[in-house]
């Protein structure tokens, strides 16, 4: 790596937590909107979210730049540790090795996902509007399901212990009594981001998502 | 007679070895009689006098380095049971056996349980761990330190460059130039004292370069490992502060 480590390993710790965290949170509160509000709830946000002036450029430099170079700096912080975990069996050394293994994890099921949710958008394939019954095709898949469970749990694992690693890494929790606050929060982090992905995935996969948006209005009106 | 009635107890060492530092490793067995009291050192000692390994095979003494025989110098450590720490201060009463001994390969190995800790000071070298007072006049003595920071720098000041927080750190490897815990706590030290502050951003700017600080990732294994328990994840995290406010200033003064 060329230039100063100490810049890019900053500049990749600032991107974890702002715009990446923050994205994360967003995007767990749309998926939630599917469980809340079911087909309807969930295009709504969706629409919402695309009806953002500059969507494209909110886009580029609040996702797919930030994440770019996180997920390869990241790659390269992960080939640089080791892990000693067998003789040093500790909560923190635990953490250090799966932060490493969940971002890998992370990196390699964000470009997946990307590519059979957003691309699959671009090149034509589904719109915006059929993401919900498209989210439904993907989850019915029991295996693709457990896959989705086990990258959701990773990736939010990867942010609340990052965010925790972050407070250290920029000297804002230094003492053990502060750190020790600060995991308690951010494990309440981790659960609540969890239950907000796993519920919004429970909810694709019911038969609420079955068939398009237009169906389930109609049906629902029925009602 | 009562030496032949009772059966001789003895400790068992499995160590590991190597004549050079490019050889490979090897393990060898040894028992060495039991003495009360004895540490893993007055055991080495044992082996020194008498080279025979555990299948009565004669071989070549087992070298290791120690000096103060009282857990202040470092030079003895090694990873015993598979922890880095004293061998002087490890006592064969409290350890579970066989008892496996094998150098801090994280350094060099020179021979058997001999490791080169040049790095450190090298690191130490680094990052100026020292107080400027040289010049061509008396300067006069320096401000006063208050007791309340006099308490935990003191604490910072028991490091003997041993090097286990090295050994036990998962990102001191051959793959990355962390420069290590011990020296950021030094830097935390020396920025603490009234004239050692005079010169704290030299510090800290060699903490902000490839190999710095920003190497730690937060295993905290070092905090739990050191044996003369420094706070050296509360010294990095407050140096953490420091630098952060450093690059602040930096940018802002451009
Ligand atoms: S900080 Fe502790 S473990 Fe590290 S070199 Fe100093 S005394 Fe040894
Ligand atoms: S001989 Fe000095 S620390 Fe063991």
């Amino acid at each position: 790596m060329k230039g100063n480590s100490y810049y890019s390993r900053k500049l990749h710790s600032l991107l974890g937590v702002i715009p990446l965290g923050l994205f994360m949170i967003e995007h767990a509160l749309t998926n939630y909107s599917a469980f809340e509000g079911g087909q309807q709830g969930f295009k709504d946000s969706v629409d919402f979210l695309h009806g953002m002036p500059l969507v494209f450029f909110l886009e580029m430099f609040i996702i797919w730049l930030p994440i770019l170079f996180h997920g390869v700096y990241g790659l390269y912080i992960a080939y640089q540790s080791n892990s000693n975990v067998g003789n040093f069996n500790y909560g923190r050394n635990w953490a250090f090795t799966l932060q490493r293994v969940t971002g890998v994890i992370t990196f390699i099921f964000v470009v997946w996902h990307v590519y059979e949710t957003r691309l699959q958008v671009t090149f034509g394939n589904t719109t915006y509007e059929e993401l919900g019954s498209h989210m439904h095709d993907i989850v019915s898949n029991p295996v693709v399901f457990a896959i989705y469970v086990i990258a959701v749990l990773a990736a939010t694992f990867h942010f609340a212990n990052g965010l925790w690693a972050f407070l250290v890494s920029w000297g804002i929790t230094v003492g053990p009594r502060a750190q020790k606050v600060s995991f308690r929060i951010c494990l309440g982090i981790f659960v609540i981001v969890s239950v907000l992905f796993l519920l919004s995935l429970f909810a694709f996969g019911s038969d609420e998502f079955a068939s398009a948006p237009i169906t389930a209005f109609t049906s629902a009106s029925a009602v | 007679m009562a030496e032949t009635a009772t059966a001789q107890r003895t400790v068992k060492f499995i160590i590991t070895r190597r004549e050079t530092p490019e050889a490979a490793p090897y393990t060898e067995e040894f028992e060495v009689p039991y003495r009360p009291n004895m540490n893993v050192i007055s055991a080495l000692m044992e082996i020194q006098r008498n080279p025979v390994k555990a299948d009565g095979n004669k071989t070549a003494p087992v070298c290791w380095e120690s000096n103060c025989l009282e857990e202040v110098c470092g030079a003895c450590s090694m990873v015993i049971n598979g922890k880095p720490r004293q061998a002087c201060s490890a006592l064969i009463d409290k350890l579970e056996q066989p008892i496996r001994l094998e150098p801090m390969s994280t350094f060099p190995v020179v021979r058997d349980l001999v490791i080169n800790r040049e790095r450190m000071f090298q690191a130490l070298k680094k990052v100026k761990a020292w107080i400027p007072i040289d010049g061509t006049y008396d300067l006069g003595p320096g401000p006063r330190m208050a007791e309340s920071k006099r308490q935990w720098a003191y604490e910072l000041s028991k490091c003997m460059t041993c090097g286990v927080c090295l050994e036990a750190c998962p990102n001191v490897n051959e793959r990355n130039s962390f420069i290590g815990p011990a020296a950021i706590s030094q830097v935390r030290l020396f920025n603490a004292h009234p004239t050692g502050e005079m010169n704290a951003h030299e510090r800290l700017d060699e903490l902000m370069e490839d190999g710095g600080i920003e190497g730690c990732g937060n295993s905290q294994n070092c905090v739990r490992s050191c044996p003369k328990g420094i706070p050296l994840t509360t010294s990095i995290a407050a140096i953490n502060g420091d630098t952060t406010k450093r690059l602040f200033k930096k940018w802002l003064s451009m």
